[in-house]
């Protein structure tokens, strides 16, 4: 096939760098051992976690014994989560998080609201944003745990983790952050942001899908999610995935040494994009903030579109995006983002993710530009509502 | 390092270059997130579909019934406790054995934390289940019974039909959990025939990567996620698929299962090798073999009398042969093995025994120059 292809979906999930693949191949093939054995080859694989581990905690500003393997984003979330909650309930049962944050947080919450636990969803205003104010308030004497994530995975939007965790930090309460989308974007760092727990996961830095980490401060109280051998000093049991472990390492220092030329080049994309789309294509929305948000990402409503219908005709001419989360990219109702920040349901359907990456081009822009005006033209000719609108706007 | 000989591969196993190979192939090529709907996501599902198809067809069973996990103790912890939580309210009862792998038996004691009534059977001299004692404690209350089918330690091969038959008749509502990550890819397995509810297995024990297992759910059986989030596999386990590992996983599987037969009769003969050396040398009361009987040959637990099972070991890989003490999860602690006590063998014998356990890319020549090592080191280290 020599058609074009150009990859916009980055956020849901990115390539593995080939320099990061090249670091986990020794431990695919020859370097075997079990990090548990205490034989040569074990020894190996136990100092290559090591390592990584090192490496991580440098780039979070954190100590090595905070840092936990996962096996995804998912699983350091769900056990951020429970374990936090499951830790501490007998000081208390209540929750607080926020309406926009991915399913792996939201969906933990509601298992452990079925479970008995109280929980309190902040909203957030037409920009995605908590206010910090509505924390301070929702802040009980009984609340254990804080889980807002860092920066939201459909619209962007960065949250003042900083301030948030301080409020909570000044009230007694766990705080925890989902940074899988900020990762590799932000230069993070856990000291500076006051945070107790923070998730991240490789795939979304150009790291091997299947593993992930949570940071875990020293002195949190988190019960073990894993049960099992004594790997990673007996809170996470599993054989570790070394290769996996290796390729996260690399990637995230990859990610932090090229940080901000990286970022410089996703901002120049962005911006460019949206600017010509408002140029040329009337009815649109950008979803999120225009400046506090995620470098490479991209969200518009198309008014009188069906998001679905826009997918699948860019992704005919080779344009891989998306009109949220993956996860939920296979589900019929609107993001729950989107709702939350206040879109009708028939405009929060016709929306469109676009998160760029390394490897993404101006001509790439202005490639879309020109498939998204032709596509959005010849979904408005057939769409009645689009038609009842011209025809009430000449009347 | 070239001609190590590696004699611990129920720790974990070398990944099969053909495996590698394939995983270089969708690491470079396929990197789509398979929830997403664009082409490159397509692509990815596609892997994911027909990886599910191939483990399936390995264990006789539809690939609906199949969920990827990130390892064998993930699949461990998601049958026990999701059995145990989906079931909370018909009864609190669990039980196993006690020559559970820990993944197991750290289930079972966290679970007495949410109100779970735990219970640890004993085993024989052989390390089997007493069949018997097992079900006599399973009660109307009783929710999940939980086995290992071959114990990583001694290799002991549990009578499954018999066992399973057994539980069924005393309470058909008792959901059945096997530990298969030992006994996978080893010995031929049909599930639907053996009439199990959940099985366990990881990709890293039959030469496929690290950081991959699946769990095998029976249709209709009644189990809660414990990994909550974007509702991939079905609903049942969140969180992105690690497409790469899981082609790994299904391109080992297929590989091992192709040759399944011919790598039984190559332990075997790798056992036999070693046993009939060892009883020319050493003279039938100069070792015991700790490993039962009829157990599967692709491990064997020996000990040598006043030999220190951690200075034998040293010594061996001094020579470059690998083996372990047990459990690779516990070899970092320095305790007695916790199958060996529970099989109620003697002291001299737990703290001497050394695991060995064979793969098919093992060769006979290995099998040899590891018995004429023990000839010449075991004299040397005797405490007495
Ligand atoms: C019998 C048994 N069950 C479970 C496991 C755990 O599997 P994993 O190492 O993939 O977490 C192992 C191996 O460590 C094992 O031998
Ligand atoms: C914000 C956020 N949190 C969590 C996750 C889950 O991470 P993983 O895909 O590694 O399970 C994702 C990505 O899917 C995400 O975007």
């Amino acid at each position: 096939m020599d058609r074009k292809l150009i990859y916009v979906d980055h956020a849901a999930t990115t390539y593995i760098k080939p320099e990061v693949l090249e670091a986990m191949k020794p431990y695919l093939t020859e370097l075997y051992g079990n990090p548990s054995s205490i034989y040569y080859l074990g020894r190996e694989s136990k100092k290559a976690i090591d390592e990584a581990r090192s490496q991580i905690a440098r780039c979070l500003g954190a100590q090595p014994q905070e840092i936990y393997f996962t096996g995804s984003g998912t699983e350091a979330d769900n056990w951020a989560i429970k374990g936090a909650a499951y830790a501490n309930r007998k000081k208390g049962r209540h929750i607080i998080t926020s309406a926009i944050e991915h399913h792996a947080v939201l969906e933990p919450v509601e298992f452990l609201r079925r479970e008995g636990f109280e929980v309190t969803y902040l909203p957030v205003d037409q920009n995605g944003f908590v206010n910090p104010a509505d924390l301070e308030k929702a802040i009980r004497p009984d609340t254990i745990l804080v889980s807002i994530m860092y920066a939201n995975n459909e619209i962007g939007t960065i949250q003042p983790i900083k301030e948030l965790a301080g409020i909570a930090k000044n009230k007694g309460v766990i705080f925890h952050t989902d940074a899988v989308q900020a990762m590799g974007n932000i230069r993070v760092n856990v000291m500076d942001l006051g945070v107790d727990l923070l998730s991240m996961s490789a795939h979304k830095f150009y790291g091997p899908k299947g593993v992930g980490c949570l940071y875990v401060r020293k002195g949190v109280q988190l019960e073990g999610f894993m049960h099992g051998g004594a790997q990673e000093r007996k809170k996470r049991a599993g054989t570790e995935n070394v290769s996996g472990i290796v390729g996260m390492a690399a990637a995230l220092k990859l990610a932090y040494e090229n940080i901000d030329r990286y970022n410089e080049h996703l901002r120049k994309l962005s911006s460019r994009l949206i600017d010509k789309v408002f140029e040329r294509i009337p009815h649109v929305r950008l979803n999120g903030d225009r400046h506090k948000r995620l470098p490479g990402n991209v969200n518009f409503s198309f008014e009188f579109i069906e998001g679905e219908s826009l997918l699948l005709m860019l992704d005919m001419k080779g344009v891989q995006a998306s009109s949220g989360s993956a996860c939920t990219s296979g589900s019929l109702d609107p993001s729950h983002v989107l709702l939350a920040i206040g879109l009708p349901h028939e405009i929060a359907h016709g929306s469109l993710r676009i998160t760029f990456g390394e490897k993404n081009t101006e001509e790439d822009v202005d490639y879309i530009v020109d498939c998204l005006e032709e596509i959005v033209a010849k979904l408005r000719q057939m769409s009645p509502l689009y038609e009842d609108f011209v025809k009430r706007n000449k009347g | 390092m070239a001609d190590i000989i590696y004699f611990d591969n129920s720790a974990t196993t070398k990944v099969y270059p053909e495996v590698m190979n394939e995983m270089n192939r969708i690491y470079s090529s396929v990197f789509g997130n398979p929830s997403s709907l664009h082409r490159l996501g397509n692509e990815a599902e596609k892997i994911l579909t027909e990886s599910r198809e191939i483990i399936a067809e390995t264990l006789r069973v539809s690939p609906n019934e199949i969920f990827f996990t990130s390892g064998g103790t993930e699949s461990n912890n998601w049958a026990i406790k999701g059995i145990a939580r989906a079931n909370k309210k018909r009864g609190k009862h669990i039980i196993t054995s006690a020559a559970e792998h820990p993944s197991v038996l750290e289930c079972f004691n966290y679970l007495i934390s949410e109100g779970f009534s735990a219970e640890i059977s004993g085993t024989d001299q052989s390390g089997l289940l007493d069949i018997e004692s097992f079900i006599e404690k399973i009660n109307d209350d009783t929710v999940l019974a939980s086995f290992i089918l071959v114990n990583n330690e001694t290799g002991a091969i549990q009578k499954a039909e018999e066992l399973i038959a057994a539980i069924r008749a005393k309470n058909k509502k008792t959901a059945i959990h096997i530990d298969a990550v030992q006994a996978y890819g080893k010995i031929p397995l049909n599930l639907k025939k053996l009439d199990a509810d959940i099985v366990s297995i990881s990709a890293h024990k039959i030469h496929g990567p690290k950081g991959c297992g699946a769990l095998y759910i029976k249709e209709n059986t009644r189990i809660i996620p414990i990994l909550h989030g974007g509702g991939q596999e079905n609903k049942y386990r969140s969180g992105t698929e690690n497409v790469p590992a899981i082609w790994g996983f299904a391109t080992a599987a297929k590989i091992i299962h192709e040759n399944i037969e011919i790598n039984r009769n190559k332990v075997k003969r790798l056992k036999s090798i070693v046993i009939s050396e060892l009883d020319k040398y050493f003279g039938s009361g100069g070792y015991f073999v700790n490993s039962p009987e009829d157990s599967y040959e692709g491990i064997l637990n020996i000990s040598f009398p006043n030999v220190k099972a951690q200075v034998l070991m040293q010594h061996l890989e001094a020579e470059s042969i690998i083996v372990s003490t047990g459990s690779a999860c516990s070899s970092r602690k320095n305790v007695q093995s916790h199958v060996l006590t529970a099989m109620n063998l003697p002291r001299e014998r737990t703290e001497g025994a050394i695991r060995i356990s064979f793969s098919g890319m093992n060769t006979e020549d290995e099998a040899l120059r590891f018995t004429e090592a023990l000839k010449s080191i075991v004299p040397k280290i005797r405490y007495r």
